[in-house]
């Protein structure tokens, strides 16, 4: 039994969310191999390779791999697929398009969101925007696993010393091409790695106002800024910043959630935050449910207010 | 050009669902149904090309049970022409369900195939690349705009960290996001109009699917719950219970 982790990486530097699905990987038992696809992307595949718990990277590096088009990445797994019992992707973007296409070719189920391995076939995943935790079973002779990747902790990224060991790549597929890139630029941590988040809602009335209230905060406490699904509707915040049932899944150490009612589907992607604040002026507000803390209070002078007090 | 769109028929996202005291799963008995709020934006976006003049055909499909046709007829409201049940009770897991509509894309020949990203009950995420494997099609995944000329798609998709643009060629699988275009209100001549459709029902067996469900469900569990906390009555409490009691700052 041997498990092959589909790393996410840069090809610079490796993704932090691998090293939370190299935790869901020594889970289900056996040998962790990490596979690094990409282009120069030697660097990445010395990051895994010291992650403590894996025994060995494969390097597949081609100028085919190196817009991580989900049709070329597919092909290189399969490639490799045949010699591991787990195939385990970082729920991610990325992560969700390649493993179905996967999944789909070796004609095995996938198990999508793992939140837990009990046993190797057997998994914990959420299901109705979280409301419910299906444990399911698969038969399949391979086993293909998105991992969310806040139900596991990070791997140590130090003190592995694994061998690395080139494959050679697929051949270019044709199926598409990349055109182009949005990236937003940003000192401040990502969404899903931050430790800490400032969450804004509808309530914040404007895009300048989202901006000019919640970012001062943010600056102080080192926090990643996200928003709500009406916020992003509005135009108040991009899209990228969603959190909840169909955008980002957080679990931060601190989730400021500043005028957000708390709708489920908002809830599913913040509920496992170690500790949730809710500033909101409506004490009905469904989000003060599952609040460690509640501030009932205007935003608008509680948020400027809380900046002063840090 | 013809489009084909699939649809499915969901617990309506409004309704809080509840877990089965047995756990054996989540009651929708006597629940509100809808269409898959992704399908409905993949079945907006089939026709809005339609009254750009780049199709010229939208046929939607659904596969489940009988009430799966209230969907299909939605559909056909929004602006489909013509509609395919794949009907059966079975359980259809989305390997299944990709499988019903490889065997239908062989049949009808679509230039293009939309589907919603992911459906809001089992949240899998799963089913239009799945179907883009087993038809060997390239595959635009979470497309926040799709753009269609010379016999290729161009679709800005939502990454993590921003928006990807990829150009594939016809024909091509394309899976919603959330912005992709806001679903228009069905009205009631459209309903009316809808309800003179086709509608033609299947069965698995007809298109030589197998569907017996991969994975087993062995429990369905309420997630842990979490308490409401206390409220504070001001910044200054708050920032001491943050520093000297979750010590989080």
């Amino acid at each position: 039994m041997s498990a092959l982790v589909i790393a996410e990486h840069d090809h610079g530097s490796l993704k932090g969310t691998t090293l939370n699905t190299v935790t869901a990987a020594v889970a289900c038992g056996g040998d962790v191999h990490v596979l690094i696809a990409g282009h120069n992307a030697g660097e990445a595949a010395k990051q895994a390779a010291k992650i403590q718990g894996v025994a060995k990277v494969l390097l597949a590096d081609a100028p085919q791999l190196a817009e991580q088009l989900g049709e070329n990445v597919a092909a290189q797994v399969l490639a490799l697929a045949g010699s591991y019992s787990h195939l385990l992707f970082p729920a991610t973007a990325h992560g969700k398009n390649v493993a179905p296409r996967v999944a789909a070719k070796l004609d095995v189920a996938q198990v999508s969101d793992v939140i837990k391995v009990l046993a190797p076939d057997t998994f914990d995943r959420p299901i109705y925007a979280g409301n419910a935790i299906a444990t399911v079973q698969s038969a399949d002779k391979i086993k293909v696993l998105t991992v969310r990747t806040t139900g596991f902790d990070a791997a140590p990224a130090d003190g592995g010393n694994a061998s690395v060991e080139p494959v050679s790549a697929v051949a270019d597929g044709g199926f598409s091409s990349f055109v182009g890139r949005e990236v937003t630029k940003s000192d401040r941590p990502e969404l899903t790695a931050a430790k800490i988040i400032v969450s804004g809602g509808r309530a914040l009335g404007s895009s300048d106002k989202f901006t000019e209230v919640l970012t001062p905060l943010a600056d102080k406490l080192g926090a990643a800024l996200g928003a709500s699904r009406a916020a992003v509707d509005a135009g108040y915040a991009p899209n990228d910043w969603q959190v909840g049932q169909t955008g980002k899944i957080v679990a931060p150490q601190l989730y400021i959630a500043a005028g957000i009612s708390g709708a489920i589907q908002h809830l599913a992607g913040m509920k496992d935050s170690k500790v949730i604040v809710a500033i909101n002026k409506d004490p009905e507000a469904p989000i003060f449910s599952v609040a460690d803390y509640g501030l009932e209070a205007d935003l608008f002078t509680a948020v400027p207010e809380l900046v002063k007090a840090l | 050009m013809k489009v084909l769109v699939s649809v499915k028929r969901v617990v309506d996202f409004n309704v809080k669902v509840r877990v089965k005291s047995d756990g054996t799963g989540v009651d929708i008995a006597n629940v509100k149904m809808s269409m898959n709020p992704f399908d409905e934006i993949a079945v907006e976006e089939a026709v809005r090309l339609k009254e750009k003049g780049v199709v010229t055909e939208i046929v939607a499909v659904s596969c489940g049970p009988t009430q799966c046709q209230e969907t299909l007829r939605t559909a056909m409201a929004i602006g489909a022409d013509r509609a395919i049940l794949v009907e059966t009770t079975e359980e259809l897991q989305p390997l299944a369900v990709a499988k019903l509509l490889k065997a239908l894309v062989d049949k009808e020949q679509p230039q293009l195939v939309i589907l919603g990203k992911q459906a809001i009950d089992d949240d899998a995420n799963q089913t239009g690349q799945m179907l883009a494997a087993l038809a060997d099609l390239p595959q635009a995944t979470f497309a926040s705009k799709v753009e269609i000329a010379d016999g290729a798609a161009t679709v800005t998709r939502e990454v993590d960290g921003g928006l990807e643009t990829i150009k594939v060629t016809l024909p091509a699988v394309v899976t919603t996001d959330l912005r992709l275009n806001e679903p228009r209100y069905v009205t009631l001549p459209n309903i009316m109009k809808a309800k003179k459709k086709t509608l033609e029902v299947v069965k698995p067996s007809d298109l030589g699917v197998d569907v017996a469900p991969r994975l087993k469900t062995l429990k369905v569990a309420e997630p842990p719950k979490r308490g409401a906390g206390v409220k504070v009555p001001d910044v200054a409490a708050l920032v001491s219970k943050l520093k000297n009691e979750a010590k989080v700052i």
